[in-house]
């Protein structure tokens, strides 16, 4: 029903949350949780963006340090970061990020697709851009960046 | 997101199909025990099986499920035969009861994955049945049969959908039963307090009585308190009614259908009052009631009369009004007599005139049939528990954090904080204990899914077979009854194809014809055993031997003791049947069976005497939620390692380590050499030590007998952990099976040393069991 809502309205809510410098977003729907940095459980024979499992009360969740996954030096793990726990495709997965910033409520319309940079490997995980206040915030595309580990796997 | 109740309504009728047919199953098989025995049928465990057949037909009904409802009538029919007594139960009726019951099951199945049709045989089976019906139905028919009448309880929570003609089929021989020339019964009715609650009348019940005959009715006020005392809900009267005329019990039954339950009622046959089957009925000497001595105790409730539930209803005193032969004047004197009781009174009466013909059940059936019905249970969605088992399992990491930081923080040991704690603590294993139980499950049902398999194997090997069961109440994990089905039919197909000798054969050694394969379940030592078990010839050790070599699995010159060459069986390829037969011999055998065993934490041992049979135990956790682990460190990192795989822990000094080519290293322990691994390497979190000296080492042992060596920093402790599974989306890690929660919220891995070992990728790895892995 919440999806409903959200494709019908012309307002998109986003979570916005900093990561290398650069400000990124995730729709807010998918957002189930922020958590402070607890240390991960290193899972092995795992991809290097993999930052292993955590206790989220009772259930474990894999933790994707996002910026390795777009491409960029991982991020430190420390006080300061969070986790944002999202949930898409069926799983939730924790995004290590540098810091949370806002959460923005803006119109459709505001939203604009992402010139095609093909040199760019983070470009595959944006699916659209939008400004505010002068900060070009990039949409991620949850499905691109949660892993496929069935097929990573084989 | 539209909501069918309707849905709701068949998903639960599915359900109780299944519980049913399981009924039916028990019923069979306690039928085909005394079969064994002195051959004596009990009426009540015929009415079980009846009972069970048509609910399913009710319910089908319901559904339209028409090729459900017709196997399931055309059965019932038969089965009516056998409750009548007009169908002498044999060997081979008994046989075709199981196959039957079996396809209904398949209907059933059928029915609910929405397939249409019968299942394949579904006719010929039916034929088959009703051949034994065969004449003897027919002879029937034309003579009055002596019938001893027989319970039936009507299943009120599945609608009776009985189409006319098949009511006919229920009834066969019910309507001219138990009738008794000029029949006197004695009934007694004492109401409780619920029947009025639930807005009962009895006047209705004594005028319905009366409509069966002549009725004269006593009113018992013996238990009447005084006018001030008298508390308008609770009941005080009972009645005492001697009918005369020809009639069956089973009519004077269907008075009280919708009241049995909240009313003592007795019916006997006669009208000696000494000889009354509930002399309490009577403590006092009931007194014959006249209008007068009614009319104050019905005063209380006279001005309410009318819908509300009366508890001495002035309709009840007036029905007491001495005899009641004729019906119309009681009704006369109905005291303001509106419609609204008058059509309750038709209501009340109406079942009674509709069901002249049913069944009659007997005192005792129909008395104990709700109490066992009423064997409180809940379904409950397994995802409900598996979240409370998940929340306990926080509940208890929290407390462990808690009570870490209570000690931090210094207080007292007798302070009320750490006391609290105390009960704290205590009260959260009790809640896990509890709630690990609620997965806990009978093994019964997986038992009887067995008993089908050893039907069809036998039939498929043409021997003769009876499955015995024991300890079908012991309860397992339910994911633990799941995943041993696979096994255990193997196991059970194995016993009757191998196992067991032909008739024959059998018959030369001096063996009943009948082969017996028992399947056993009992808890030991925190473990559960399940154990096969069959009376056949044996294993042919010699044989066993000789196929292993030809097959290469062992040296011909090996020498083996005993248990040796039986535990050769679990060796992938080996086969013993010289031919391969449509159960088995397709050498996919018993190291299948070992794998899943092992899969699921479990042993399975093989004992076997020569002429005497052989029994197969399997071992197994009593829950897979938790395991006995042991907890190491690994280079910083926490590791849970099965406790089950472990057979010791060593300290390595210099001489022990060998170095084998020029990666991989041996340990030479105990007089072999066994494969080093360092867990830290295989796992990733660091490269190879230079020196393994002093280092600590676990062995472990793989099913197939290979031991490997892991090397770990350091062992902490050894304890239960709570298994959380790794959620599908991370992809198979190898050498990690799960992982879980430690006390101070961090998650440990736990390792599967098999695979581990396995999927070790190099740097330790030797050439002695492991040739296969190397590529």
């Amino acid at each position: 029903m919440t999806e409903t809502r959200s494709q019908s309205s012309t307002e998109v809510e986003l979570l916005s949350f900093r990561l290398a410098e650069q400000e990124y977003s995730v729709p807010i729907m998918s957002v189930r949780e922020i958590r402070g940095w607890t240390r991960a459980t290193p899972l092995p024979h795992s991809p290097p963006f993999m930052r292993g499992v955590i206790n989220l009360r009772g259930t474990v969740l894999p933790v994707i340090d996002l910026a390795s996954r777009l491409g960029m030096p991982p991020v430190e793990g420390d006080a300061r970061n969070v986790i944002i726990v999202v949930h898409a495709g069926g799983q939730s997965v924790g995004l290590l990020v540098d810091a949370v910033s806002d959460i923005l409520a803006l119109p459709r319309s505001d939203l604009q697709p992402p010139p095609e940079l093909a040199a760019d490997y983070a470009h595959s995980f944006v699916q659209a851009l939008t400004i505010v206040d002068g900060r070009m915030i990039r949409v991620l595309d949850l499905s691109a960046v949660l892993p496929t580990y069935q097929t990573e796997a084989a | 997101m539209t909501h069918d109740p309707m849905a709701e309504i068949r998903a639960s009728f599915f359900v109780e199909c299944e519980e049913l047919l399981e009924s039916l199953q028990d019923a069979l098989s306690v039928m085909a025990d005394s079969l064994e025995g002195d051959g004596a049928q009990d009426t009540e465990t015929i009415n079980v099986v009846f009972r069970a057949v048509h609910s399913i037909k009710g319910g089908a009904g319901a559904f339209g499920l028409t090729a459900l409802v017709a196997f399931a009538h055309r059965f019932e029919t038969v089965m009516d035969e056998l409750r009548c007594g007009r169908l002498v139960v044999d060997h081979d009726a008994m046989k075709l009861f199981f196959q039957a019951a079996d396809m209904l099951a398949d209907h059933v199945r059928l029915a609910r994955d929405d397939a249409t049709g019968s299942p394949p045989g579904s006719e010929e089976m039916l034929l088959a049945v009703e051949a034994l019906m065969g004449e003897r139905a027919s002879e029937a028919e034309e003579e009055v049969v002596e019938f001893a009448p027989m319970g039936l309880a009507f299943d009120l929570g599945l609608p009776d959908l009985d189409e006319p003609d098949s009511g006919g089929a229920d009834l066969g021989g019910a309507d001219l039963d138990g009738t008794e020339p000029d029949g006197r019964w004695t009934v007694t009715l004492r109401p409780q307090d619920a029947l009025y609650a639930s807005g009962n009348e009895p006047f209705h019940l004594l005028r319905a009585l009366a409509d069966l005959g002549t009725a004269s009715t006593t009113c018992d006020l013996s238990a009447l308190p005084a006018l001030d005392a008298l508390m308008p809900e609770a009941s005080c009267l009972s009645w005492t009614v001697e009918l005369t005329g020809e009639i069956a019990e089973g009519d004077i039954r269907a008075v009280f259908d919708f009241v049995e339950d909240v009313a003592e009622i007795t019916i006997t046959e006669g009208h000696s009052h000494g000889a009354l089957a509930a002399p309490e009925a009577l403590p006092a000497p009931a007194l014959p009631v006249n209008a007068s001595a009614a009319a104050p105790a019905a005063s209380p409730s006279a001005a309410t009369a009318g819908a509300a539930p009366s508890p001495v209803a002035p309709a009840s005193a007036a029905a007491a009004v001495a005899t009641l032969t004729p019906v119309a004047p009681a009704l006369a004197i109905l005291p303001g007599a509106g419609s609204a009781p008058e059509q309750a009174a038709e209501r009340l009466a109406a079942p009674a005139a509709e069901r002249p013909s049913a069944p009659p059940p007997t005192a005792a059936p129909a008395q104990t049939a709700p109490t066992e019905a009423v064997a409180a249970t809940v379904r409950v969605d397994l995802d409900r528990i598996d979240r409370l088992v998940n929340l306990v399992g926080e509940l208890v990491i929290n407390q462990a954090m808690l009570a870490q930081s209570v000690t931090e923080a210094g207080l007292p040991a007798n302070s009320t904080v750490m006391n609290g704690l105390e009960a704290f603590m205590m009260l959260t294993r009790d809640i896990q204990d509890s709630v690990m139980m609620i997965r806990a499950q009978p093994v019964k049902p997986l038992f009887q899914r067995m008993a089908r398999i050893v039907r069809e194997a036998s039939a498929a090997v043409g021997k003769e077979v009876r499955l015995r069961s024991e300890g079908e109440g012991t309860e397992v994990d339910k994911t633990v009854i799941e995943r041993l089905a696979d096994p255990l039919t193997h196991m059970i197909r194995n016993a009757v194809d191998h196992g067991l000798e032909t008739p024959d054969r059998r018959r030369e050694a001096g063996k009943p014809e009948e082969g017996v394969v028992t399947l056993s379940a009992q808890h030991r030592s925190g473990r559960v055993v399940i154990e096969v078990a069959d009376d056949g010839a044996g294993i042919d050790r010699p044989r066993v031997r000789d196929i292993a070599i030809r097959k290469g699995l062992v040296a011909p010159d090996a020498v083996l003791t005993d248990a040796e060459i039986d535990n050769l069986l679990f060796l992938p390829g080996f086969s013993t049947a010289s031919q391969i037969s449509a159960l088995s011999g397709r050498g996919v055998g018993m190291d299948v069976v070992k794998q899943a065993i092992s899969a699921l934490g479990g042993r399975i041992a093989i004992t076997s005497e020569r002429g005497q049979g052989t029994r197969f135990s399997i071992s197994l956790p009593l829950t897979l939620a938790v395991l006995d682990g042991m907890v190491v460190r690994v280079s910083g990192e926490t590791l849970v390692i099965p406790l089950s795989s472990i057979v010791e822990t060593a300290t390595l000094s210099a001489q022990d380590i060998r170095s084998l080519g020029p990666e991989t290293s041996v340990i030479h322990i105990r007089g072999g050499f066994v494969p080093l691994f360092d867990l830290g390497t295989e796992l990733g979190y660091r490269g190879p030590k230079t020196s393994y000296e002093g280092g600590i080492v676990l062995l472990t042992a793989q099913e197939d007998g290979s031991r490997a060596a892991l090397v770990v920093d350091e062992i902490l402790e050894q304890r239960q952990v709570v298994i959380k599974g790794l959620q599908h989306g991370y992809g198979n890690i190898p050498g990690v099976a799960a992982a879980t929660i430690l006390g101070d919220g961090q998650i440990a891995l736990i390792l599967d040393p098999g695979d581990l070992v396995e999927n070790a990728t190099g740097r330790t790895r030797s050439a002695d069991t492991l040739f296969a892995l190397a590529g």
